[in-house]
């Protein structure tokens, strides 16, 4: 796989193998998160940012520290470390320079070090044996493609607000199924490449 | 040597990373020391950036209201940001009128310090002090409301107008929370503050201040409260309180014939029984001294057999409406729960009153 171009990695994480609507990671916040457009798009930010940063440091790290010093066993820990370090920054960030965004998320933004869809980045990444601009593309892309899911589904819900839906399916029960909807939506670019 | 290894690993990338945060806590949570600008150039107050407005307000000793203790679930803490507030928070959006959204209302415990702030706060909030005393006394009126009195030490006296209140400092579990209550001495009485307190299951303040004896230490910060008595000595003042709603009343009766002993004033007070009855003795050695000054009792229950009850009954609203003329002028102060302030309103509108007139503590 190690021949894609970075530029196609992107264009896959995004729409092929969408890393929530393929893989469904990240898909507590997700669901939380996904009730207004404009916090969706913040908390998506939010994502595009660590995931891109996180590949790239743990990209550094692992070829740079864990594989050299056959330390490879480390990889889960030390990629938690630096995740959590980077969602503490960008929290820090977001207070100061948000604040409205940072009380419209709320746990949530802390949440984003155990989001699953972001150490799942990193460790496909390593699976995939990407080099590293392939790496940040995959990064770059896979938060990308989460902030399209996310943004699209609280697009969706601002519009449901509107229609009427059968009682039983009110709530998160017509997400789960709009989600399923999409996930299904998204299989039809599975044809254009393929990086699983 | 590969244990040590994997721990040097470790161990120095998270040295790494914590150095990283601190700089960037460095660069960006700490504040500094931000300027507080007080009713345009009226005070200007320096504290910690990064805390919130309230707990910096209270820092320099202005005490803006609040019973929660800055969870943002009250919404007393009521002020004008005029600049450096950020925009409005969805957790204060629910405590707003659309008025107040437009005139830069804030909760002051939601806005964060983050730099120079301009603030505009009601004059009679800056006189607002901390209180510290002792318990002078305290008195059973009836068998579940309690008249507390403290004796004030730092600063010794108190100046507040008849109807306002004060926050009383209360243990809970989670810290010590504030508690309003209706200050009942009179206002000439400089150096006391006397409550009257009806015991609630559960409630943090009303039990510990239940559970006070004489020579406790108390703490509150006060007086607060927007009402002003009508200066007008030929307005009528009417007080209708029940229930436990008596202690403003009581301030504002014995404050008026301190300062007007021919002023026309009537009191009407509903209780259940004979035995939520207090006061009554007080209020009619008042009367003889006052003869402009009446009082109304009345039970909404039944007498029961064997009592004596020269009082009135019913509802305490059908006796407002029987001893009140309708079209003088009045200034109208209630206290009570509010089936009874809404009743009572609508009794008080029809014989005259503009809604203006009619003050309320509802509870």
């Amino acid at each position: 796989m190690s021949d894609l171009s970075p530029l196609v990695i992107i264009i896959a994480a995004i729409f092929t193998s969408n890393i929530l609507l393929a893989n469904f990671l990240g898909m507590c916040s997700f669901l939380a998160c996904s009730t207004q457009v404009s916090t969706a798009l913040g908390l998506g930010a939010a994502v595009i940012f660590v995931m891109t940063a996180t590949t790239a440091i743990n990209f550094a790290v692992y070829h740079g520290l864990l594989v050299p010093l056959e330390l490879v066993h480390l990889q889960f820990i030390v990629f938690i470390a630096v995740i959590a370090a980077f969602v503490q920054f960008v929290e820090m960030f977001v207070e100061r320079f948000s604040p409205r965004l940072y009380h419209a998320l709320g746990i949530f933004l802390p949440l984003i070090t155990v989001n699953c869809a972001i150490l799942g980045a990193s460790l496909f990444m390593i699976i995939r044996d990407y080099n590293f601009l392939q790496s940040v593309g995959f990064g770059f892309g896979g938060g990308l493609g989460w902030t399209l899911a996310i943004v699209l589904m609280a697009g969706l819900r601002q519009k449901m607000g509107y229609s009427n839906i059968p009682r039983p399916f009110r709530g998160v029960a017509i997400v789960m199924v709009i989600t399923g909807v999409m996930a299904m939506v998204f299989m039809g670019f599975a044809g254009m490449v393929n990086i699983q | 040597m590969i244990y040590v290894l994997a721990i040097a690993v470790f161990g120095g990338l998270l040295v790494g990373l914590a150095a990283v945060l601190s700089m960037a806590e460095k660069l960006l949570v700490n504040y500094g020391i931000c300027e507080i600008d007080v009713n345009a150039g009226e005070r200007t107050l320096e504290v910690e950036g990064g805390q919130s407005l309230l707990s910096g307000l209270i820092e320099s000793k202005i005490f803006i209201p609040s019973a929660c203790g800055g969870r943002g679930s009250c919404g007393h803490c009521k002020i004008t940001v005029l600049e450096g507030g950020g925009p409005i928070l969805p957790t204060e959006t629910p405590f707003m009128t659309r008025a107040e959204l437009k005139s830069n209302v804030r909760l002051a415990c939601q806005v964060k310090i983050r730099e120079a702030v301009k603030v505009k706060i009601p004059e009679d909030l800056l006189n607002v002090k901390l209180f510290s005393g002792t318990v002078g006394s305290t008195r059973s009126v009836t068998h579940d409301i309690k008249e507390i009195r403290f004796d004030l030490i730092e600063p010794a006296e108190i100046s507040h107008r008849p109807g306002q209140y004060v926050q009383i400092q209360a243990p809970s579990s989670e810290g010590p929370v504030f508690r309003a209550y209706s200050i009942s001495s009179a206002s000439y009485e400089r150096n006391v503050v006397e409550l009257d307190v009806r015991i609630v299951p559960d409630g943090i303040g009303s039990t510990y201040l239940h559970g006070l004896e004489v020579g406790d230490p108390v703490v509150f910060t006060g007086p607060y409260g927007e009402f002003r008595l009508n200066e007008d000595p030929d307005t009528e003042i009417i007080c209708v309180g029940g229930g436990c709603g008596m202690a403003p009343m009581k301030n504002i009766i014995f404050s008026l014939y301190d300062q007007w002993p021919g002023r026309s004033c009537w009191l009407f007070f509903g209780c259940r029984t004979t035995a939520d009855v207090f006061y009554l003795e007080e209020f009619r050695a008042l009367a003889e001294k006052h003869p402009n000054f009446k009082v109304v009792y009345a039970l909404s229950d039944p007498v029961a057999e064997g009592e004596q009850w020269d009082g009135e009954s019913g509802f305490i609203h059908l006796s407002v409406d029987k001893f009140l003329e309708a079209d003088v002028k009045r200034q109208a102060f209630l206290c009570g729960p509010p089936p009874m302030i809404e009743a009572v309103t609508r009794v008080l509108e029809d014989k005259g009153i503009k809604p203006d007139d009619i003050f309320y503590d509802k509870f």
